[in-house]
């Protein structure tokens, strides 16, 4: 790439969630649903000392994308850690609910999940993890009728119950900047101790669970730089693409056949881990079988 | 690491079932049971220890990468055997599940995309007509909550100590809000989501019916009738619902709020 071309570079990682929906959807379509002027805030936040945010940190737009009807729906990174509290995980189930009813109507709405969030917020555990819950019911009954879009950039990544949605999308849009997993770092560190797992070990953590990697193991299918431009390219291209089952979630058989073929024991690294993916046809790794 | 698991789920599992002999084909932490219920053949799915899994940070009963893929193919079959029958079995997941698995390992070979296909399994069995019901024995905590049980269409619990539900163990949580386990325990007898204990979980209107038991550890008689009736009644409760809408009520205020705004903007 060239120096003019990188300046002319716009990042989509460090733009807010409602910048990056607003870029996002075609001029003048962006209307945005429940805005911060509503004031739905957290119910549980203040009873804890803890400030609220006028739209829990997720913002949920209707408008275009190159004439296709989308619903966006993207976490704010800044806000909590992109935690999905009570108010903000209905915000996402509700919209996601609601583009299911239009879909079974034959009003297809498509939606666009911007996912940079740790998972449950802690403050509203229990709270978090049902509206999660509905994310995915919402999700899979939506992938029989349009395709789900999801996109993780950073600079969070994408954790906890809501790594699951992302691994419930049709189609999964990385940069190398993103993370996906389970577990973040200091909780494993936690649970298992710093030898299973440092989390001050970054290059260890992205080699891991980075985009990248994620990519060339095929649990995500498209891996892009961080640049505003080519992001919506991918998500124009993926919101026109038709609703088809997952390949992801119904490799039973080969993903058993791969866990009983490594060895647990042994020390996971990324080369290593990028060979075992490779030994088998796995769906959505690119191949034509 | 845990040295005494919980024996919950095997216990009831084994106790519904008349201890049927389980199905061929899965690793020995997924127990999968074909036996009646309310007079219909059905399929138990419980996850239990397994202290020989090659999987070390799997062996108390957590749901990992086999579990994860190993619950979907007990759900997909039944589904997959049912296709063409206008009479879909009922599944019950029964629920002990101290937490997800937490390794290097797991991370690096797609926990998430092993939990997300148990999800998605139970979430297309429902869809598809089968009753899903998730009886809550012991803990379910977290993402193996989420892939063993949360997509069930009726939640049923059993009145106990013992049962929990949650997003994430005390420790845990304690150190990712910057905050000292004394102060989560603190907080959690004021915030009804933080709590831990079942009555609380049962406020937010989350369970179809939480009933008391005599034994939760060893299921006297009486105890397997009040849940062999709880599972009955959730079955016909079920009827032709498909969806998870039964969970929306007063008791999640905000969440019903949000909806009701979120229509009227739609």
């Amino acid at each position: 790439m060239n120096t003019a071309a990188l300046i002319e570079r716009e990042s989509f990682v460090e733009r807010s969630a409602r910048a990056r929906v607003s870029g996002l959807l075609d001029e003048g379509s962006m209307r945005e649903l429940l805005d911060p002027f509503e004031r739905l805030r957290s119910p549980w936040l203040g009873l804890q000392d803890i400030v609220t945010q006028a739209d829990d940190g997720v913002v949920i737009a209707r408008g275009t994308i190159d004439g296709t009807d989308v619903v966006c729906a993207a976490i704010e990174p800044a806000f909590q850690g992109g935690s999905m509290g009570e108010v903000g995980g209905a915000k996402i189930a509700g919209a996601l609910e609601l583009a299911l009813e239009d879909a079974r109507a034959g009003k297809p709405v498509v939606p666009v999940l911007l996912l940079e969030t740790g998972g449950v917020r802690l403050q509203e555990a229990n709270c978090g993890l049902a509206a999660i819950a509905e994310i995915h019911a919402a999700i899979v009954a939506l992938r029989a009728h349009v395709p789900v879009v999801g996109v993780i950039t950073g600079p969070v990544g994408c954790f906890g119950g809501m790594s699951i949605a992302a691994g419930l999308c049709s189609e999964l849009i990385v940069t190398r900047e993103a993370r996906l997993g389970l577990n973040g770092p200091q909780v494993i560190e936690q649970e298992a101790g710093v030898d299973e797992f440092d989390s001050r070990d970054r290059p260890m953590i992205w080699s891991l669970t980075g985009g990248a990697q994620r990519h060339a193991t095929g649990l995500t299918e498209t891996l892009c730089n961080d640049d505003a431009q080519a992001i919506a390219v991918q998500i124009t291209r993926a919101v026109a693409e038709p609703a088809r089952a997952l390949a992801r979630t119904q490799e039973i058989d080969a993903s058993l056949k791969r866990l009983r073929s490594i060895d647990p024991a042994r020390r996971a690294e990324a080369g290593w881990v990028r060979e075992a993916f490779k030994t088998e046809e796995f769906g959505t790794t690119g191949s034509s079988s | 690491m845990n040295d005494h698991p919980s024996q919950r789920g095997r216990t009831w599992l084994d106790a519904l079932t008349d201890k049927a002999a389980p199905v061929d084909g899965y690793p020995a932490s997924v127990r999968v049971v074909d036996a009646p219920l309310a007079g219909h053949s059905a399929r138990y799915i419980a996850v239990v220890p397994d202290p020989d899994s090659a999987f070390v940070r799997a062996r108390a009963g957590e749901v990992g990468l086999e579990q994860g893929w190993a619950i979907a193919q007990a759900v997909r079959e039944v589904c997959a055997a049912d296709r063409d029958s206008e009479d879909k079995r009922p599944i019950v997941a029964v629920i002990d599940v101290p937490s997800q698995a937490y390794g290097r390992s797991e991370e690096a070979f797609g926990i998430h995309q092993a939990l997300a296909a148990a999800v998605e399994a139970y979430a297309q069995a429902r869809a598809a007509g089968h009753p899903v019901i998730g009886l809550i024995v012991g803990k379910a905590m977290s993402g193996a909550f989420l892939a063993h049980g949360y997509q069930a269409n009726r939640l049923i619990a059993l009145d106990d100590d013992g049962v929990e539900v949650h997003a994430m163990g005390k420790q845990a949580a304690a150190r990712v809000t910057q905050r000292t386990v004394e102060g989560v325990e603190t907080l959690a007898k004021t915030i009804t989501p933080m709590a831990y204990d079942i009555r609380s979980f049962d406020s937010l209107g989350l369970l179809y019916r939480l009933f008391r038991v005599e034994n939760a550890q060893a299921p006297a008689p009486v105890d397997i009738e009040s849940a062999r009736t709880a599972l009955a009644d959730a079955l016909a409760d079920i009827a032709d619902t498909r969806d998870l809408g039964s969970r929306l009520n007063p008791g999640r205020q905000a969440s019903v709020e949000v909806r009701k705004r979120l229509r009227a903007q739609w």
